[in-house]
């Protein structure tokens, strides 16, 4: 019977461990402006301390007008957008239109639920449709569906909660909506050791989609962080 | 005894020699000699109207019902064989319970249209099955707006401004021609629909109730019966009408 590990993800050794799942602590956050919704997230993926991937997409499509945030188990969370865009492209075949933001969270919602015992996944749906315009769904572990303004989720998020209740507004402009998105993860991955790598958003209007992104580098530093050296260090 | 289609008229998996399948157009047959059931589509809503004939002194007023709720935005009418088009009507309360479970919002009417007709159409593809005796038209009020559906025996799955079938439908269809429906509202509609049932039924003196609905913007969006009063004065006007023309002779 091997020790017990004296950090977990890593055996009792330095490489890194294949027995803890890998996750996406991580920092998701959607939010709805005049015109659409904004969907942002930072790139970490982790197996314990060692990074998996730093440079994640955790923003998926769902269909055309509807992406999705991915939290939890990398694998559980692939899993589900790859049947929930099979069951939206079927149903877009049937309905011979773009399917509704809250019809594809739905759709989620049922696959949480159903597999609740089995999975570890919380997503964000989000996008645009022309009964409802922009709209966010939250599904949480359990497949509890919410519908509203904004939501963020994964580990990062509780280090913000204070920033967005001081500066979250309704019907903001699309370039004030961005602004806040970028501020608020870049206070989550400063905060959150699970969260940080570089930022991905997507907009999404009537006019379409939109993808950004803002590589580590041209993230500026919080208070009290050192900047980034402009010019090579000296040892 | 030898008819049109002898030899050929047996089973539904049997092509007549000029293409026919006479298993379904003698389910129509069952569909054409019932009572006539009208379908108007207007500006802002749709309107169903039976005319049931009373066979028996015995039943209670407004039993045998034609018009089935599916969903609260979708009724339909039946024609034909009542238990036929109870089992098809059930069929479509069926798929808009499963569509909303799933996709977590009502049902279009397009999508329930095309549900019904692809069952309608299974039930003349095998020689265990026979065809349904029943056409429904479908008055749905979803997010694109209301909509009228007439799905027949065969399968076909139609829409329309306005429709008729029953033994008077062609008498129907002639008077539904000479309206102008995208300015009716749905009360106006209501008061033509049972005009048009007066006017085009036997005279032959037998009893016979109106089962009428609606789906609009005055109901709600919701598909329910026509409220009594409306009722009432619909078959006021239609009978004034009826008089009227009586007295041009």
């Amino acid at each position: 019977m091997p020790p017990a590990s004296p950090c977990p993800g890593l055996d009792g050794c330095m490489a890194p461990s294949t027995s803890t799942p890998v996750s996406m602590g991580t920092t998701i956050i959607a939010v709805t402006f005049n015109g659409g919704v904004i969907l942002a997230a930072d790139s970490r993926t982790s197996t314990g301390n060692y990074i998996a991937n730093r440079v994640t997409d955790k923003i998926t499509p769902l269909c055309d007008n509807v992406y999705t945030l991915r939290s939890g188990s990398a694998a559980d969370t692939q899993a589900i957008a790859g049947y929930v865009q099979h069951f939206i492209a079927q149903h877009q075949a049937e309905e011979g239109e773009h399917i509704n933001v809250k019809t594809a969270a739905n759709l989620v919602k049922m696959m949480a639920y159903n597999n609740k015992d089995n999975l570890q996944a919380g997503l964000i749906v989000a996008g645009y449709d022309k009964h409802g315009g922009g709209q966010v769904f939250s599904i949480s572990l359990g497949g509890t569906i919410t519908e509203t303004s904004f939501a963020m989720s994964g580990s990062g998020s509780t280090y913000i909660n204070g920033f967005v209740d001081k500066y979250w507004r309704e019907g903001m402009s699309e370039q004030e909506a961005m602004d806040f998105v970028t501020k608020a993860l870049r206070y989550a991955m400063t905060w959150d050791a699970s969260s940080g790598g570089c930022m991905r958003t997507v907009t999404i209007t009537a006019s379409g989609v939109k993808r950004t992104f803002i590589p580590g580098s041209d993230i500026p530093p919080t208070y009290g962080e050192l900047p980034f050296p402009t010019a090579p260090v000296r040892a | 005894m030898s008819g049109i289609g002898t030899g050929y008229d047996l089973s539904s998996t049997t092509y007549s020699p000029d293409g026919k399948i006479f298993q379904t157009e003698y389910a129509q047959k069952a569909v054409d000699n019932s009572s006539t059931v009208v379908g108007l589509r207007c500006k802002d809503g749709v309107v169903l109207a039976c005319e049931k004939l009373v066979l028996s002194k015995l039943l209670v007023e407004g039993s045998n019902r034609r018009i089935h709720n599916i969903d609260r935005h979708v009724g339909v009418a039946v024609a034909g064989l009542a238990p036929d088009g109870r089992m098809v009507a059930n069929r479509a309360w069926d798929e808009a319970a499963s569509y909303k479970r799933v996709y977590g919002e009502p049902i279009p009417g397009h999508v329930l249209c095309e549900r019904v007709g692809s069952y309608v159409h299974m039930f003349n593809l095998y020689w265990s099955l026979r065809p349904y005796g029943a056409a429904l038209l479908l008055a749905a009020y979803d997010k694109n707006g209301p909509a009228l559906y007439a799905v027949d025996p065969s399968g076909t799955s139609l829409r329309y401004f306005g429709t008729a079938v029953g033994k008077a439908r062609q008498a129907a269809k002639n008077e539904i021609e000479k309206l102008k429906l995208n300015e009716l509202s749905a009360r106006e509609a209501v008061i033509e629909a049972v005009k048009i049932l007066y006017k085009v039924r036997d005279e032959d003196g037998k009893k016979f109730e109106l089962d009428v609905s609606w789906v609009c913007d005055e109901s709600g969006k919701v598909h329910q019966r026509v409220p009594d009063e409306l009722l009432a004065e619909a078959e006021r006007q239609a009978k004034a009408a009826l008089e009227d023309s009586d007295m041009d002779d």
